[in-house]
């Protein structure tokens, strides 16, 4: 079984680190995992991106051609990726920066004001993790459970992040729940 | 009888191989004399370049590393990095150093790097057969500047100890010549403060010294040490250019 | 216990470095490889270690040879622009027989070109890259685990052959993070160091330099060499095969596309193809034996590559012609899919075919 997950938005979105927080949520699980970023002159710019491939056996090819999921948090980041995921996938979108006009009906789409929800919990740059409580519900290999103790590892430093995070994440699993 | 004068026990009994009037043969016993004096043999490794001055690997007893060319003071750092406790020298020529090493001298200067370079300057590339160096004199006629050197074209001779003597890693600099009995007594004195520097882990340090070269310069022996004390000793500063704050207390 | 990290791929060379008892590095930044030189510029000091941001690359190769000549276990890292500057070291450090571990981390295009993972330096990593006749022993990883297990390996290697030694990765192995085993190895064998300059205390100098005016010894010295090259060839030589005992056709490829191209094995099994994957692991010595058993029993060879087509030549000399070797490339920084691979493959498949209806 496997999860392949591209994530994408402007630089200080918090692109690599909700990779990350896959990452280590694959790594606690003892799955085999790849976190893939965007380097070199792409760093650059403005937008950032980067992909997860979870998996529970090998994992062969590490580039992704189609996606399982993908995150996109602005509207630059839905017109490069959403023509990646896979038909029969799901593309998590930020709608308060991405107004989507033509969009995709072989793959599932959820709309989420997670800027306006970051916003609202006084923080707007945890929209990245609203957005990752929206995907949590369709991927295959981690749960909440799995990316709560991630979280307790990648925010050990600063601990204040910890709740905040976790909330943000509740809330994006609120919101596939209730719409 | 008294024995007066003997052989360097930091030299083989390889002869020496240089052309008559050659002064480096002088340069080499200087050396291998102040690290017998200062019981260094043992634990010394030179780093020998390319050109005439590269077959100092064959002359001392102690070990020896061939670099390419220029690359010396960059072996040199490796070798002294690997053993700080060692002492480790470079003897390159001034085409060597000053041209196609510079980048490296510059560095080692700058990072304080704490090896002893021995430049030999003779204003031109001897063993390639006498072509223009960055050394060589204004007008001075040589295989890659037949007409003599055009400052307009060629650029003027560089004073590269005074460059590297203005870079604060550099502990100790000296310019000297090996042209008169008096001159070689002061070169020596030179390279033994530099090695002293080396042994005080004080910084980089470097002795280049003015030679000659009969061969290429078309001059016999004694016309080619009055020709170097006439027309190089005027244009490259001599004497200390840089003595540390540090080096002065040794 | 054995512990497991998650790193990036330069990192884990640097923690592999730092682990096989490398004392020096010296380095110069250059994307995509320097992650190594960061990694063991906050971690080998504490180990104990240098590491000295050189100059230029010409400095660093020249500062590892002379580190190299004391026997110290040392190591560079640079990516293709960076490693064309240190050729004239490695043909030196070659010449005089030094151990060392060089890494580079491919980027794409001849010049400046871009930082996308490629495999254009095939040729300068195999073929000798710098001027005479010599020969770098050459290690191709395609994922983290072996990133960290080549690497150590390299050293163990140039050890052994007193060669240096060069890890061949790509920016993308550089960038991407991966669980790694940090596999304890047992410590590595104590080789003949009667040649090292240390200083001559108590014993004869020595001399390590690679000059020699007279013709004869000349000879004596290239004669010499390319015999401990010919013993490399004969004992060095290491390749993984994946679905390769039914084969009719053979993907053969190193490194990132070695690794894609196992998917598409995969797939092409799913379609009914038999198709198998050779993954040199040893550029030089590129894996000849890996070939002879399937010389008159498969009907084609498939390189896939990042350059324009450099490995394929040694395939085709390791078949000795034998077998048709087709070419699938990408370049200038993109990597191939799985499911491109394997289009062309069925193409060639059926070109295959129709030829053989013909007959």
């Amino acid at each position: 079984m496997m999860d392949k997950v591209i994530m994408a938005g402007f630089g200080g979105q918090g692109v690599m680190f909700l990779g990350k927080v896959l990452a280590y949520a694959g790594m606690n699980t003892d799955l085999e995992l790849c976190w893939i970023p965007s380097y070199g002159p792409e760093m650059r710019g403005g937008t950032a991106n980067c992909s997860v491939i979870l998996a529970d056996g090998e994992i062969y090819s590490h580039v992704i051609d189609q996606a399982d999921a993908a995150i996109v948090l602005n509207k630059p980041a839905y017109d490069k990726f959403s023509s990646r995921v896979k038909p029969g996938g799901v593309l998590i979108v930020n709608a308060s920066l991405a107004k989507i006009e033509k969009e995709r009906d072989d793959i599932t789409i959820v709309k989420i004001p997670a800027t306006e929800i970051a916003n609202e919990m006084g923080n707007p740059a945890i929209a990245n993790m609203v957005c990752l409580g929206a995907l949590l519900p369709s991927m295959n290999l981690i749960d909440y459970s799995t990316i709560e103790k991630a979280m307790d590892k990648l925010t050990s430093k600063r601990p204040q992040l910890l709740e905040s995070n976790l909330t943000a994440i509740k809330k994006g699993m609120d919101f596939v729940a209730s719409n | 009888m008294n024995k007066v004068f003997s052989r360097s026990k930091g030299l083989t009994d390889v002869p020496f191989t240089f052309c008559p009037g050659c002064t480096h043969g002088i340069i080499m016993r200087l050396i291998a004399e102040v690290l017998e004096e200062l019981d260094i043999l043992e634990e010394t490794i030179g780093v020998s370049p390319v050109g005439c001055a590269g077959f100092s690997q064959d002359f001392f007893t102690c070990d020896f590393v061939g670099a390419a060319h220029g690359r010396a003071q960059a072996v040199g750092t490796g070798i002294k990095r690997a053993l700080p406790h060692r002492t480790v020298f470079t003897y390159q020529g001034d085409g060597d150093i000053a041209a196609i090493g510079t980048q490296h001298a510059v560095h080692v200067a700058a990072r304080g790097e704490k090896i002893t370079s021995i430049m030999v300057n003779n204003a031109i590339y001897g063993m390639t057969g006498g072509q223009m160096a960055p050394t060589t004199l204004t007008n001075m006629k040589t295989s890659t500047s037949p007409f003599g050197r055009d400052p307009q074209t060629m650029g003027f001779p560089m004073d590269f100890p005074k460059l590297l003597a203005g870079i604060p890693g550099a502990a100790y600099v000296a310019s000297v010549s090996v042209d008169s009995p008096k001159n070689i007594k002061k070169t020596k004195d030179a390279i033994r403060k530099a090695f002293k520097v080396q042994q005080a882990g004080l910084g980089f340090s470097l002795v280049s010294v003015l030679s000659t070269c009969p061969t290429n310069w078309g001059l016999n022996p004694s016309e080619s040490l009055k020709w170097l004390r006439e027309n190089m000793m005027p244009i490259y500063e001599m004497g200390e250019l840089k003595v540390s704050e540090e080096v002065e207390k040794l | 216990m054995e512990e497991k990290v998650l790193l990036k791929g330069n990192e884990i060379i640097g923690e592999a470095a730092i682990r096989s008892g490398c004392k020096l590095f010296f380095g110069y930044p250059i994307t995509p490889s320097t992650e190594v030189i960061e990694y063991l510029s906050a971690n080998l000091p504490g180990q104990g270690g240098t590491v000295l941001q050189a100059e230029d690359e010409i400095g660093a190769i020249n500062m590892c040879y002379g580190a190299a000549c004391t026997g110290s276990r040392v190591m560079t890292a640079s990516s293709s622009p960076g490693v064309s500057l240190k050729q004239e070291g490695l043909s030196y450090s070659a010449a005089v027989e030094l151990p060392m571990v060089i890494v580079n981390v491919n980027r794409c295009g001849p010049g400046l070109g871009g930082l996308g993972p490629a495999q254009s330096d095939y040729f300068q990593s195999v073929k000798g890259g710098g001027h005479g006749d010599y020969h770098l022993i050459v290690l191709a990883p395609s994922k983290a685990q072996e990133l960290y297990d080549y690497t150590m390996q390299a050293f163990d290697l140039a050890d052994q052959y007193r060669n240096p030694v060069m890890v061949l990765t790509d920016g993308y192995l550089g960038q991407t993070m991966e669980p790694v085993v940090l596999k304890e190895r047992p410590p590595a064998q104590e080789w003949d160091r009667s040649w090292i300059v240390d200083g001559a205390e108590g014993r004869e100098k020595r001399i390590l330099a690679s000059y020699s005016l007279t013709n004869e010894i000349g000879e004596a010295n290239n004669l010499y060499w390319e015999a401990k090259y010919k013993e490399i060839q004969k004992k060095e030589q290491q390749w993984e095969e994946f679905h390769t005992e039914d084969a009719d056709y053979l993907i053969v490829s190193y490194g990132t596309t070695g690794r894609i191209s196992k998917s598409t094995v995969l797939n092409a099994r799913k379609k009914g193809i038999k198709l198998g994957l050779i993954r040199p692991i040893t550029l030089w010595p590129f894996p000849v034996n890996a070939f002879k058993p399937f010389l008159g029993k498969i009907k084609g060879i498939v390189t896939v590559e990042l350059n324009t087509g450099q490995m394929i030549e040694d395939v085709k000399l390791a078949v000795n012609c034998g077998v048709p070797v087709e070419l699938y490339r990408r370049q200038g920084g993109m990597l191939p899919t799985e499911t491109e691979i394997l289009e062309y493959i069925e193409e060639m498949i059926m070109k295959t075919d129709a030829k053989e209806v013909q007959a």
